[in-house]
């Protein structure tokens, strides 16, 4: 979300977009395969990080429980695909009216009582927990041992969306890139204005005669339906489904890093906020199974949450953009922090 | 088919009163300060590893064990607030949120790594002992949980209602600007009761150790726990946490007798599903949030 939209200005921020993508798009035809399948969650972390980020960065609605929808969308391609082996395309859509809805009701019942705020965020968790509870008990749809995706064949079919890893991290990519673009859509239309009137006063805007209530159900809807569109490809990335894992709190966490420490309601920080969150992680589980220090990622976790609201509370991408002004003016600026994403 | 039925709903009513010290603590903190304490849970299993531990060293009663963590968990609170929370007071829920949630990972980490995931059963004298009322037979822990459970919350509302401290705290809790103008300390106010209600999440964590294996893992459901127990009887009351706590003490152990245990779980939420949609604010809540 920009405060300005020069041209010279825009200019850059196209050349930035552009040039992030492309290095993407080299590291995924050259990066070896533990660098594609890490960098592919982190691609799928900031898809679903935008998602996250509609709701609350552009609609101004705590969920903390996004999770319920992850799971819906991942679930709705696991049962059609492993159960009636019907395409993951129709999987995906499926999952994102279902979660769509889902969302809608959710957010229907709750400002239909004036339930906001943090009632709201709590509503969400209740319902994430109530949904990974019945799915944990529910045997058609594998209750607690799981869905599981026959191991990909080799080739790759579009029409299936199956393929390899590197298959796949381009399905990420596009994702990504489409999470991206759609975002900068949104905050530059109509309802992205509305939208964040909405955020900033409720009431104001509702005094100007925009119909909140029917706009934060929309916003929700929308929120959750494109979690769910990024649920069905991490669960075909993943090759199997868990409740625990897909519908659980922690997940409903991991879909939150990426916005908060990249930058709340801006384009680029689930993007920034996932590369630097998602690696550490793994870095830090990977060292701590190998000095047998359980929990060692999670004190990473709470100490970078912790501290990037402490020290940046807008996030990591609003500063670089502050220090860029700072230090040089716009064009090279813009060149300078696409190498700082590439690293 | 009486007796049983009793017996399950004097054992829920039991739970009940531990649930709602740890709903108490999570109430007091955000009607005081207007903060949802996230790492709730993880402070419920700070005392039920404190509880372990002091059992284990010393083989003390469980009384003994829930006095230390009482005060061992005030200091906690206290300082967490003197020296993090005190900083995102201010700020708008969803920074403190995330912050709570950084909290609640950072120590569930530290438990990982001081105990391991294993779960620790303590043993404590009480554990099979059992005490019979006519048809009712109760298991002594959790009688003596109750009790000292329910003997806490009488005496922190007494203490809050009539003390000159708790005055304060309930004026600091209904306005905090007047409450400054009339030179209150509000800081103080705040660390004294961040660090009641980590001591109420301590105290309850401790004097169901011997009901429920320490494991690090168990923070998230008390949290959860908490709060929907809050939400059932109003975030922010305090004869609201009590009564949520019974109701979901008794409605777990009726789920758990009539419907499988996964259903146990899940009763909860259903229950606060259908309580936010229909009275919001809970049984007694706060006008403003």
């Amino acid at each position: 979300m920009q405060k300005k939209f020069d041209r010279g200005l825009e200019r850059t921020r196209w050349l930035a977009g552009i040039t992030v993508f492309a290095v993407l798009g080299l590291v995924g035809l050259l990066a070896n395969p533990y660098v594609i399948s890490l960098m592919t969650i982190v691609l799928l972390f900031t898809f679903l990080g935008q998602s996250w980020n509609l709701m609350l960065g552009i609609g101004g609605q705590l969920s903390i429980g996004h999770a319920l929808f992850v799971g819906l969308g991942a679930y709705s391609v696991g049962v059609l695909y492993v159960k009636y082996g019907i395409s993951p395309w129709v999987g995906l859509l499926t999952g994102m009216i279902l979660a769509g809805s889902v969302g809608a009701s959710i957010a229907w019942l709750s400002f239909r009582f004036e339930v906001r705020g943090i009632y709201f965020a709590l509503l969400t968790i209740a319902a994430a927990e109530f949904a990974r509870i019945m799915f944990s008990g529910w045997e058609f749809v594998g209750a607690m041992q799981g869905l599981f995706f026959a191991a990909p064949t080799g080739g790759i079919e579009i029409s299936m969306l199956r393929g390899d890893a590197r298959f796949y991290y381009f399905v990420a990519l596009a994702l990504a890139a489409l999470g991206i673009i759609g975002t900068e859509f949104i905050s530059r239309s109509y309802l992205g204005y509305v939208w964040r009137a909405m955020r900033d006063d409720e009431s104001a805007a509702r005094a100007l005669g925009v119909r909140t209530f029917q706009h934060k159900i929309l916003v929700i809807s929308l929120s959750a339906a494109t979690a769910a569109a990024g649920g069905g490809v991490l669960a075909l990335v993943q090759g199997s489904i868990f409740p625990d894992s897909i519908m659980g709190m922690g997940l409903s966490v991991d879909v939150l890093i990426g916005p908060v420490v990249g930058g709340l309601g801006t384009t680029f920080g689930p993007l920034v906020g996932s590369l630097a969150a998602i690696p550490l992680n793994h870095l830090m589980s990977a060292l701590g199974d190998s000095l047998r220090i359980p929990g060692l990622n999670n004190i990473t976790y709470g100490v970078v949450l912790i501290s990037v609201i402490w020290f940046l509370p807008d996030g990591i991408w609003p500063a670089i953009v502050r220090l860029c002004k700072a230090i040089q003016g716009p064009p090279t600026a813009w060149l300078w922090q696409s190498r700082k994403v590439e690293e | 088919m009486l007796s049983l039925w009793l017996n399950v709903l004097a054992s829920g009513i039991l739970l009940g009163l531990v649930y709602g010290l740890v709903a108490l603590g999570l109430t007091i903190i955000f009607g005081v300060m207007r903060v949802v304490n996230f790492a709730h849970g993880e402070m419920v299993v700070f005392g039920v590893y404190i509880g372990y531990w002091t059992v284990r060293l010393w083989n003390v009663p469980i009384i003994v064990a829930a006095a230390i963590a009482a005060v061992v968990m005030f200091a906690f609170g206290y300082l967490l607030e003197a020296l993090i929370v005190k900083r995102f007071v201010n700020r708008p829920h969803h920074y403190q949120f995330i912050v709570f949630i950084g909290l609640s990972l950072l120590f569930s980490g530290t438990l990982l790594v001081a105990f391991g995931p294993d779960p620790r059963p303590t043993a404590s004298q009480l554990s099979f002992q059992t005490v019979s009322l006519g048809l009712v037979t109760l298991d002594l822990a959790r009688v003596q949980a109750a009790a000292t459970a329910g003997l806490l919350i009488a005496l922190l509302g007494a203490y809050l209602k009539f003390s000159p401290f708790g005055r304060s705290l309930r004026a600091a809790a209904d306005n905090r600007l007047g409450g400054l103008i009339v030179g209150l300390n509000i800081p103080r106010v705040y660390a004294v009761t961040f660090g009641i209600g980590a001591a109420c999440a301590g105290v309850a964590g401790a004097l169901i150790s011997p009901l429920f294996d320490a494991q690090p893992y168990l923070a998230v459901d008390f949290t959860l726990l908490a709060f929907v127990t809050v939400i059932v009887g109003g975030l922010g009351s305090f004869g609201g946490a009590l009564l949520g706590g019974l109701v979901i003490g008794v409605a777990e152990a009726i789920a758990a007798l009539m419907f499988t245990p996964s259903m146990k779980t899940a009763l909860p939420y259903a229950l606060l599903i259908i309580i936010l949609v229909f009275r919001p604010r809970g049984f007694f809540g706060a006008k403003e949030i």
